[in-house]
């Protein structure tokens, strides 16, 4: 294992690498088609190296703990709005998330619906591409558009572009006070027209997800408002008018259950459990429940308004021959490596587009060392 | 400003290439005559112009590849071309290129408010998207000031902001699919009515990449609800300092505003005069804009309100009704316009951290001294993207070139200080030489590989964002 412990060693690891290298930072995320080669840990690179709560700015080194940001940002009230999901629960894995893994992997929840994906809270990055240059691109500060765009392009690449070895960020305020409105019994299409409404009001609704099996059986649709107290408790009410012609409309304000609720659906905690493999499909909203539908899932659940469904199969299920064409796209995110060896985990793209893919990554990596075919 | 020369094989074959455009444009869609491609020679950087071999205004997307298809393999250089109000000469064409305008592809595709999207033509108006929606209470939350006029496409090669980004965010986090036309004239889809990407976040590279890496003709844009309302407060202070101080403060204080807009004396006065907004006689105003309901709105002014307090002001004035609020956002609206009534100005456009705000203001008032050329300040203060705006006198010769010099300066030291060359008005001709203020070799090396993978004999829009020598061998090998 390669366990670099700054930049200049990082860059010499992959600059002296001979074969393929399997990049990690804590090991939680192992999404697509399994890599054979030599690990790469990144998680030496640790630490926070500024945060600046009157500019809303936090940089930090690729390998540092999530939770050591999150805790830094609580201390100042602030947050990561796009709300990263977890995904140890639902993989089966051990180890420390990094923030480098949120950003390789684009990792968003349940506030993406409103605030954005951590690709638009991402200023800048710092990293080491496959021949073991580093390279930096945006920065610091929260406008900026000088040069490319490789920002947004490292966001979601899952290190096979380049290795993190550092990411400044957006940071927002956290809200004082959060209320959700549940709806009981809608089935799914009812679901996605509620959470359309609620979306489509004044409301700055912040979360918007649908279980059609809830803790205890039932269907709930679950609505999020945050902000200060008696805003909060304005929007509530206002919504629930909005939404009554959907049936009855309770109101949780509890901090401690609502943080709990959207953990469950940020994290897909009903399927920890459960047997099978977990989809992500990615869709216009409204056609949420009827590609579902296609899916003969034995577990859904809806977020974002029904524009992202987890979707529960049977074990090596193709779902995408379930699913036939549909407009967005399927990520095979939990499976055993032997099905994540066949099925590839990410949606195959047009022909062109996967061109300019293929030559994205002949550019930065062109030996492909760097996580090689994980994407496909 | 140094430009390639223009390729002699190219201008040899003119007739040819405007014999072969028209095959495939409708009448009229061909323009080539000198008094006419004058119309392109520029954009809202007036200080350099150069008519274009020809303009095409394609109204089809399949018109747009018919287009390029040709050049590519003509060998000739094409500019895409919004609404040509970029301030960075991102527009400028060659005398051996082919202005590509979009304005005919200015319809709306499809509005879809259960999923809050917008599918629009890219020649469209900024404005008139919101214009399209505004009857469902929906808008396009970026808003460049520029919006009545620049268009959707160029929007989205500069990744635009607004007044309202710092809520909002600009252009890119906005922007939810295209179809766009590459050099070779193939057509591509990226992203659409979903919110993520599926592979690599190429529409993420596409916004910001300045018309380089191919031409787009249609986006699916994000709408929004309106809120229910909005208020803005305006406070004067008697120093940079002390508005700098309140900015901070109103921001660790979690009430996050739509927008803190600033502008200093110089500023003041120009546009109170222009536009009789009866700003207070002060170094430095702030405006500060919240939304919500009323109710919503007092309480978070009532947060700024004390806050603002607590830095000593000249004044705070809150609007009490539209008129007033009107009134507030007057003059800033009208800042632009009414420094360019009293004098020929640049705008720069670098971004800093908020907290060196004190300190950059201070070092460009040495400058201005310095240089003796006057600078007023106008700029979004929330996100540290500033609008210095340098008075020179066009007429004078020598006062253009003291200008960028001063510009120039005043840009390295946004750089030096933790920030960027430029915020929202992008890089275009008119920063191409300092980006090795920004960015080292390597760094420019690994930007330009991404346009050698889209366009590799280097057509688009080819002498634009990177210094001429860095991307020289690029442009020759492929002329
Ligand atoms: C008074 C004034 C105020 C302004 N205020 C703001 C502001 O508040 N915020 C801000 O961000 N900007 C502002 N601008 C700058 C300018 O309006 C923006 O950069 C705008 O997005 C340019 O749009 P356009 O349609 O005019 O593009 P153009 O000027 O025509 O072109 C801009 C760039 O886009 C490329 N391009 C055009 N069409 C396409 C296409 N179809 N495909 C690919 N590339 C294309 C061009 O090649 C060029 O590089 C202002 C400008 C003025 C004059």
């Amino acid at each position: 294992m390669l366990a670099p412990n700054d930049e200049t060693d990082l860059a010499e690891a992959v600059a002296g690498a001979a074969g393929p290298l399997r990049v990690v930072g804590g090991g939680t995320r192992p999404i697509g088609k399994p890599v054979a080669g030599e690990v790469l840990s990144v998680a030496g690179l640790s630490g926070i190296s500024l945060y600046e709560p009157g500019a809303l700015t936090l940089v930090a080194r690729a390998g540092t703990p999530v939770a050591e940001v999150e805790a830094a940002l609580a201390a100042e009230g602030q947050r990561l709005a796009f709300e990263p999901m977890e995904h140890r629960g639902l993989l089966g894995t051990s180890g420390e998330p990094t923030i480098g893994g949120v950003v390789a992997a684009n990792v968003s929840g349940p506030r993406r619906v409103q605030a954005g994906a951590c690709r638009d809270f991402l200023l800048g990055v710092r990293f080491v591409d496959g021949r073991g240059t580093v390279l930096k691109n945006g920065g610091r500060v929260m406008k900026n558009v000088t040069g490319y765009d490789l920002v947004k392009l490292m966001a979601g690449s899952y290190g096979t572009l380049g290795v993190l070895s550092e990411v400044s960020f957006k940071v927002l305020p956290a809200p004082a006070a959060v209320a959700v409105l549940l709806i009981e019994g809608l089935d799914d299409g009812q679901a996605v027209r509620a959470m359309a409404a609620a979306l489509g009001s004044p409301f700055e609704v912040t979360g918007a997800a649908h279980t059609p099996k809830g803790v205890d059986g039932a269907p709930v649709t679950m609505i999020r408002i945050e902000g200060f107290e008696s805003q909060v408790r304005y929007r509530a009410s206002a919504l629930a008018d909005v939404l009554a012609e959907f049936g009855e409309i309770a109101i949780e304000t509890d901090p401690e259950r609502t943080r709990a609720g959207w953990a469950w659906v940020r994290d897909v905690e009903p399927f920890h459990v459960l047997p099978g493999d977990v989809w992500r499909l990615s869709v216009k909203p409204s056609d949420g429940p009827e590609v579902a539908a296609r899916a003969e899932a034995d577990g859904l659940l809806y977020d974002w308004g029904g524009g992202l469904v987890w979707v529960l199969v049977p074990e090596g299920t193709d779902l995408r021959a379930r699913l036939g064409a549909f407009e967005g796209h399927a990520t095979l995110v939990r499976a055993s490596e032997a099905t994540r060896a066949t099925l590839p985990a990410f949606q195959p793209e047009p022909a062109p587009l996967a061109a300019i893919a293929a030559g994205l990554r002949e550019k930065f990596d062109p030996r492909g060392i760097l996580n090689p075919g994980l994407m496909g | 400003m140094e430009m390639p020369v223009p390729s002699a094989a190219v201008l040899s074959k003119k007739a040819r290439i405007v014999a072969r455009l028209q095959e495939v444009l409708p009448e009229g869609a061909v323009i080539h005559e000198a008094q006419e491609t004058r119309a392109y020679e520029c954009d809202a950087l007036t200080a350099y112009k150069c008519p274009p071999l020809a303009a095409v205004l394609p109204a089809s997307t399949d018109e747009v590849s018919a287009v390029l298809r040709i050049c590519h393999d003509e060998g000739v250089p094409v500019v895409p071309r919004g609404s040509g109000t970029s301030l960075a000469g991102g527009a400028l064409p060659t005398a051996d290129s082919v202005i590509l305008g979009v304005a005919r592809l200015n319809a709306v595709l499809e509005t879809d408010y259960d999923n809050r999207v917008i599918r629009v033509q890219s020649g469209r108006t900024n404005l008139s998207v919101t214009g399209a929606v505004e009857e469902q209470d929906f808008f396009y939350a970026p808003d460049p000031s520029s919006q009545l006029a620049c268009a959707i496409a160029g929007n989205i090669a500069m990744n635009s902001g607004g007044a309202h980004c710092l809520k909002y965010g600009v252009t890119t986090n906005n922007l939810l699919g295209v179809t766009m036309v590459t050099m070779a004239g193939e057509v591509v889809e990226i992203g659409g009515a979903h919110l993520d990407a599926g592979g690599l976040d190429l529409l993420g590279l596409i916004c910001g990449s300045e018309g380089q890496l191919g031409v787009v003709t249609e986006a699916t844009l994000r709408i929004l609800r309106k809120p229910e309302g909005a208020r803005p407060v305006l406070m004067g202070y008697r120093s940079a300092e002390a508005a700098g101080a309140c900015v901070a403060d109103i921001i660790k204080a979690g009430v996050l505003p739509v927008a803190i807009e600033y502008m200093d004396r110089l500023c003041i006065e120009v546009t109170d005069k222009f536009s009789g907004a009866g700003y207070p006689d002060c170094e430095a105003l702030l405006i500060v804009e919240v939304e919500g309901s009323e109710a919503e709105i007092d309480e978070q002014l009532g947060v700024i309100l004390q806050i603002a307090r607590n830095h000593d002001p000249v004044e705070l004035r809150e609007a009490k009704d539209a008129d007033e609020a009107a009134r507030i956002w007057l003059g800033r609206k009208s800042a632009f316009g009414a420094v360019g009534r009293i004098n020929d100005y640049m705008c720069l456009d670098g971004t800093i951290p908020v907290s060196a705000l004190p300190h950059v203001l201070k070092r460009i008032g040495e400058m201005s001294e310095e240089y003796g050329l006057a600078v007023g300040n106008v700029f979004h203060a929330g996100d540290g993207n500033m609008h210095p705006l340098i008075l020179f006198d066009a007429n004078k010769p020598g006062d253009l070139e003291t200008c960028e010099a001063m510009g120039a300066e005043i840009l390295k030291l946004c750089v030096e200080v933790g920030g960027c060359l430029t915020g929202e008005h992008g890089v275009g001709i008119e920063k191409r030489d300092l980006m090795h203020d920004q960015f080292s070799g390597d760094d420019l090396e690994a930007q330009m590989r991404v346009k050698d993978v889209f366009d590799p004999a280097w057509l688009l829009n080819p002498a634009k964002v990177f210094p001429l020598a860095a991307s020289a061998e690029r442009r020759d090998f492929a002329a």
